[in-house]
C-alpha cells in the first residue's frame, strides 16, 4: 500500500512538473522558426554521410564474404543440385550487379545533388523513352531467368519410376525421423497412422502384400549414384524434410504422401577428402576446441572433434524441440549399402519378435 | 463526380460552425477527427512496436549466446527464463508473437492506419473521412485485438508460438505445442477483431477518396500517397476476409471437432478421429492474405517515400504515371503470387511454375518504382531533412531485399533455402525495414502537421538515422549467409549440431548491430516524446511542400479548413517548374507551385 501511495505521489509529481512546464511554454508566446529544417551545413553532411554509407554497404559486403564465405554450402551433392547451384551463381551474379550499380546511383545522386542555397533542381517529370527502356530490360532479364528457372524445376520435380528408382519413405514425428525402405519388391506397403500399433510404429498395413519385406531404420543409408525416390509422410503436425547438401527439400503433410527424387553423386567418404569439407571441419574443430577448455574450467565434459556427415533436418515449425530433430545420412558404394540393407531386419521380422 | 463530392463538404462546413462543444473523452478518447484518430493509430503502433522490437532482442541474445545465463530472461519471461535460461517453447512464442505484432500492429495498422487516417482527407481536400464513426470503430477495434494480443502473452501455458503464419495441425493442436491452447485461442480471436478493424478502416479509405475528392482533385491529380493508401484499402479488402475465413475454419478445427485442415494424426498415443482435411489448404488460404500483407505494409511506405523524395529533391516525382500503373500493376499481381511461399508444401509442382512466373513478373514494376526513385534524385536540390533520409534509405533497402527476392521467387533455388535465415533476412529488408523506414520519414515529415506545427529535433533525427541504416544492415546482410550455410529458422539454437558451429560468430555479430539499430530507437522515441510538447513550431509549410494539407489550419479544428475547402488547379508535383521564357519559376522566388496555385498566364498543365 505504503509503495503504491509513493508511486502515485510520484507520478502526481511529475504531472505537475509537466503542466507547469506547458504554462511557462504558453507563457512564453510562440516562437515561429525554421531551425528543424535542414540547411545547406546539413545537406551538406549528411550528402557526404550518403556517399560512406554506400561504401560502408560495399565493404560490408566484402568483409562477409571474406569472413564468412566458407560457411556456405559446399558444392551440391546430388545430380540437380549441380544446375540448381549453376543458376543460383548466374542469378546471385545478375543482382550483385544490379545491386551494386543501383546502389551507388541511388547514393551517389543522393551526395551529388545534395541541396545548396540558389541550386536550381531540373524540371524533369517524365520520359517515356527511358521508362521503356528500363521496363523492357527487366522483361527480358527476367523472361531469360523465369525460363531458365523452370526448365531446372520441371526437370526435377518430374518424378517418375522409370528409371527404376530406390524408393525410401520418409516418416516425420514429433520429434524424429525415420526411414523406411520398400525392400526387395521396391514397393512400399501401404500405411496409414490408423494402423499404428505395438511395434508397428509407423502404422504399415501388414495385410499389404508389399509390407513384409519393408525396413526400417533411422539412419538413412543411400548407394551413390543411384535414382532414390523420397516418399514424405507425416504422424502429427506439419514437417519438413531438408537435406541441403543435395539441394533437396520438401514438406512432410499429414494426411498426404508427397515426394521429392535425386541422385546423390558424392559418397560420405569422399565428402570428407574433399578440400572444402577438410576446411571447414578443421575451422569447425577449432572453435569446438576453444570451447572445450571453457567447458573444462567448468567442470563439464569437453566437446568432442566433429567429422563431417551428411544431414537430414526438419526445416518446418513443428513443436518445442524442432531445433534438434535430425537423422544422419550416409552415403555409400552399392556394395556397402547392399551389405548395409542386407543386416537390417524386415517389418514382418520386426514384429514377429 | 468531385464536384458533387464538393457540393457535400461545402454542407458539412455549414454545420460545423455551431458544433457541440468537446469534452476530454470526445476529444481524446472516442474522437471521431481524423486527425486524433491517426495519432491514437501511430501511438498504439508504437507501443506495439517496442513489444515487438524487445522480443526480437531477447531471441536475438538466445541465438547468440546460446550457452550463457542472463539474468533478464528470468525477469521478463518468468517461468520459462527460469535459471536466466530460455526455454524452448518461449523462444518459438517471441518469433511468433514478434513476427504478429510487426506485420499486424505495427506495419498496417500502425503505419496504414496511421497515415491513411492523416493523410487522405487533408491532402484531398475533405473535412474529415467519409464516415467518422467507423473510423472512430475501427480505431477501436484495434486497440481491443491489440490489448488481447498482449494478454495472450500472459497465458498460463504460453502464448501462440506456431509461428506467425499458425499453420495446423501445430496450430491446432494443444497436444502438439502447449501455445496451442488458450494462447492460441487469444491469437485468433485477436486477429479476427483485427481484420474487422482494418476492412472497417479500409471501406472508409475507399469510398472517401473515390467521393470527397475537393473541386479539381482529379484522380490523376492526386498525391501519390493517396493513389497508394487507396490501393492498399483495395488489396486489404480483396484479401483479409480470406484470412479471417481461414481463422474461422481454424477455430472450428480446435474447437467444435471439424476437419479442414486435420486428416489422419496420430498424437500422445492417439489417433485423432479427423480426416479428410488438408494443412495445405490453410496454406493457400494463409498466403492469399498473407502475400498481399506484403504490399499492404509497402505500398504506403512507397507512398509516403515518393511524396517526400518529390518535396525534398524539389523535383516532381519522376513518371508519375509509371509509378501509379506500377502501384496498380502490384496490386493486382500481388494476388496471384501467393503460391511462391509453398513451393515445396507439396502442392503440384506445375502451380509451382505458375506462380514463378507470376512471381518473377512483379520484380518489374517494382523495378520501374526503383529506377523512378533514383531519376527523382538526378539533378535535384536535396533537402536532406530527416524524413528525406529515411526515403532514400527506404530505396535502399528495397532494392537489396527485393533483388534476393528473384532468388526466392524461383521455384528451383526455393528448394534449398527454403525457410532458412535467407528468407528471414529477404523479407525483413524488403518489407519490414523498408516499411519502417516509411513510417519514420512519415512521422518525420507529417509530424507539424499531427501536433499543431512542432516539429521533431532534426539533429537527434539524423543520428536516429544513421545508426538505424548501420544497424538493420549489420543485421541483414551477414544473416543471407547463414542462410546459405543452410541453417533453418525457427531453430531455438543451432549448437545440437557441430556443422553450424562455425555460425556462432556470425550471430554474435548479428545481435550486437541488432542492439545498436534497437538503441537508436529509443533516441527516435525521446525524441517523438519531447517532441510532442517541447518542439519549436516551425512554419505553416516548413517543407515547402505542394500538397493540400499544409494549407489546412496549424491548430486542429473539426473540418480541418476554418474557411472554405481550398480547390485544385494542378497536380501536386510542380516543383522547380520555370515559366515560360524560363527566366524564373511559375511564381517567381518561390520554387514550388502549391495544388491550390491557379496556372499562371502562359503555363501548359503538366500533361503527366
Amino acid at each position: 500500500m505504503t509503495a503504491f501511495l509513493v508511486v502515485l505521489v510520484i507520478i502526481l509529481f511529475g504531472v505537475a512538473v509537466w503542466q507547469m512546464g506547458k504554462i511557462f511554454q504558453l507563457s512564453k508566446g510562440q516562437q515561429k522558426d525554421d531551425s528543424e529544417v535542414a540547411n545547406d551545413k546539413d545537406n551538406n553532411v549528411n550528402g557526404w554521410l550518403m556517399l560512406g554509407f554506400v561504401i560502408f554497404i560495399y565493404v560490408l559486403s566484402i568483409v562477409c564474404f571474406w569472413k564468412w564465405g566458407d560457411v556456405m554450402l559446399p558444392e551440391a551433392s546430388s545430380e540437380h543440385g549441380v544446375d540448381i547451384d549453376q543458376l543460383w551463381l548466374i542469378s546471385m551474379i545478375l543482382i550483385f550487379v544490379v545491386g551494386i550499380v543501383t546502389q551507388w546511383l541511388l547514393h551517389y545522386f543522393a551526395f551529388k545533388y545534395r541541396g545548396r542555397k540558389g541550386q536550381r533542381a531540373v524540371f524533369f517529370a517524365d520520359n517515356d523513352k527511358l521508362e521503356f527502356i528500363w521496363t523492357i530490360i527487366p522483361v527480358i532479364v527476367l523472361a531469360g531467368l523465369i525460363i531458365y528457372g523452370l526448365f531446372t524445376w520441371t526437370e526435377i520435380m518430374d518424378i517418375n519410376e522409370d528409371d527404376d528408382p530406390l524408393v525410401v519413405e520418409l516418416y516425420a514425428y514429433q520429434f524424429d525421423w525415420r526411414a523406411r525402405y520398400a525392400g526387395k519388391d521396391n514397393t512400399l506397403g501401404e500405411a496409414n497412422v490408423r494402423l499404428i500399433e505395438g511395434a508397428n510404429q509407423l502404422g504399415v498395413d501388414i495385410s499389404d502384400p508389399n509390407s513384409p519385406d519393408d525396413i526400417i531404420v533411422n539412419e538413412l543409408h543411400l548407394p551413390v549414384g543411384r535414382k532414390v525416390l523420397f516418399k514424405m509422410r507425416s504422424q502429427d503436425v506439419l514437417h519438413s524434410a531438408y537435406m541441403p547438401h543435395f539441394r533437396a527439400q520438401m514438406n512432410c503433410v499429414p494426411g498426404m504422401i508427397t515426394q521429392f527424387a535425386f541422385t546423390p553423386t558424392k559418397t560420405t567418404v569422399e565428402m570428407r577428402e574433399s578440400d572444402e569439407i577438410i576446411q571447414k571441419v578443421a575451422h569447425i574443430n577449432e572453435i569446438r576446441k576453444e570451447n572445450s577448455i571453457a567447458l573444462l574450467a567448468k567442470g563439464e565434459e569437453a566437446l568432442e572433434p566433429y567429422t563431417f556427415d551428411y544431414m537430414l533436418l526438419c526445416n518446418k515449425i513443428c513443436g518445442n524441440t524442432h531445433y534438434n530433430m535430425q537423422m544422419k545420412i550416409i552415403v555409400e558404394s552399392e556394395e556397402e549399402y547392399e551389405a548395409w540393407i542386407a543386416e537390417q531386419a524386415t517389418l514382418a521380422e520386426t514384429l514377429k519378435q | 463526380m468531385s464536384a458533387h463530392a464538393h457540393d457535400l463538404a461545402v454542407d458539412h462546413h455549414d454545420d460545423h460552425g455551431h458544433h457541440h462543444k468537446e469534452t476530454f473523452i470526445t476529444k481524446y478518447i472516442f474522437s471521431q477527427d481524423h486527425k486524433m484518430i491517426s495519432k491514437q493509430y501511430l501511438i498504439t503502433g508504437l507501443f506495439m512496436g517496442i513489444i515487438g522490437i524487445a522480443m526480437s532482442l531477447l531471441f536475438r541474445m538466445q541465438l547468440a549466446w546460446p550457452d550463457k545465463e542472463f539474468t533478464i530472461y528470468e525477469v521478463l519471461l518468468g517461468k520459462w527464463g527460469e535459471g536466466g535460461v530460455m526455454d524452448p517453447s518461449v523462444y518459438l512464442a517471441l518469433v511468433t508473437i514478434h513476427g504478429t505484432i510487426m506485420v499486424f500492429f505495427v506495419l498496417t495498422a500502425g503505419l496504414s492506419g496511421t497515415f491513411s487516417n492523416l493523410l487522405i482527407p487533408l491532402q484531398i481536400g475533405a473535412r474529415d473521412m467519409a464516415s467518422g464513426f467507423l473510423n472512430m470503430i475501427s480505431y477501436w477495434l484495434f486497440f481491443l485485438s491489440s490489448v488481447i494480443m498482449v494478454i495472450s502473452l500472459f497465458v498460463e501455458a504460453g502464448p501462440a508460438s506456431a509461428g506467425w503464419t499458425i499453420y495446423p495441425p501445430l496450430s491446432a493442436l494443444p497436444q502438439a505445442i502447449p501455445g496451442s491452447g488458450a494462447g492460441m485461442t487469444l491469437w485468433l480471436v485477436s486477429m479476427a477483431i483485427f481484420i474487422a478493424s482494418s476492412l472497417l478502416g479500409s471501406l472508409n479509405y475507399i469510398v472517401t477518396v473515390l467521393n470527397l475528392r475537393t473541386k479539381g482533385m482529379s484522380m490523376t491529380r492526386l498525391p501519390l500517397t493517396i493513389w497508394a493508401f487507396f490501393i492498399t484499402a483495395i488489396i486489404g479488402v480483396v484479401s483479409f476476409p480470406v484470412l479471417l475465413s481461414a481463422a474461422l475454419l481454424l477455430i472450428m478445427d480446435r474447437s467444435f471437432g471439424t476437419s479442414f485442415f486435420l486428416s489422419d494424426i496420430y498424437i500422445a498415443g492417439e489417433v485423432l478421429h479427423n480426416q479428410g482435411g488438408s494443412p495445405v489448404l490453410f496454406e493457400h488460404l494463409f498466403w492469399f492474405l498473407g502475400h498481399p500483407e506484403v504490399y499492404i505494409v509497402l505500398l504506403p511506405a512507397l507512398g509516403i517515400t515518393s511524396e517526400i523524395i518529390a518535396t525534398n529533391s524539389r523535383k516532381p516525382i519522376f513518371g508519375y504515371r509509371a509509378m501509379v500503373a506500377s502501384i496498380l500493376a502490384i496490386a493486382f499481381l500481388s494476388t496471384i503470387v501467393w503460391g511462391h511461399h509453398m513451393f515445396i508444401s507439396g502442392m503440384n509442382p506445375f502451380l509451382g511454375s505458375v506462380f514463378t512466373f507470376t512471381t518473377l513478373l512483379i520484380a518489374i514494376p517494382s523495378a520501374v518504382k526503383a529506377f523512378n526513385y533514383i531519376t527523382t534524385l538526378w539533378k535535384g536540390n536535396l533537402q536532406m531533412n530527416p524524413a528525406m533520409l529515411f526515403s532514400i534509405g527506404l530505396v535502399s533497402t528495397f532494392i537489396t531485399g527485393g533483388l534476393t527476392g528473384i532468388l526466392l521467387g524461383d521455384s528451383a533455388l526455393d528448394i534449398n533455402v527454403h525457410d532458412t535465415y535467407f528468407v528471414v533476412a529477404h523479407f525483413h529488408l524488403v518489407m519490414g525495414i523498408s516499411a519502417l523506414y516509411g513510417l519514420f520519414a512519415g512521422v518525420y515529415h507529417w509530424f507539424p502537421k499531427m501536433f499543431e506545427g512542432r516539429m521533431m529535433n532534426k539533429n537527434l533525427g539524423y543520428i536516429h538515422f544513421w545508426i538505424t541504416a548501420i544497424g538493420a544492415y549489420g543485421v541483414f546482410f551477414p544473416m543471407h549467409f547463414i542462410g546459405m550455410a543452410g541453417l533453418p529458422r525457427r531453430y531455438y539454437t543451432n549448437t545440437e549440431f557441430p556443422y553450424f558451429d562455425d555460425l556462432t560468430d556470425v550471430n554474435v555479430v548479428i545481435t550486437i548491430f541488432a542492439f545498436v539499430a534497437a538503441a537508436a530507437q529509443v533516441i527516435f522515441l525521446y525524441n517523438f516524446i519531447s517532441s510532442m510538447f517541447f518542439g519549436k513550431k516551425g512554419p505553416k509549410n516548413p517543407w515547402n511542400s505542394n500538397t493540400l494539407e499544409w494549407t489546412a489550419e496549424v491548430k486542429h479544428i473539426h473540418g480541418n479548413w476554418d474557411g472554405p475547402i481550398p480547390h485544385v488547379y494542378r497536380w501536386a508535383y510542380d516543383y522547380s517548374k520555370l515559366n515560360k521564357d524560363e527566366t524564373d519559376y511559375v511564381i517567381p522566388g518561390q520554387d514550388f507551385a502549391p495544388q491550390t496555385e491557379p496556372l499562371q498566364d502562359g503555363e501548359e498543365e503538366m500533361n503527366h
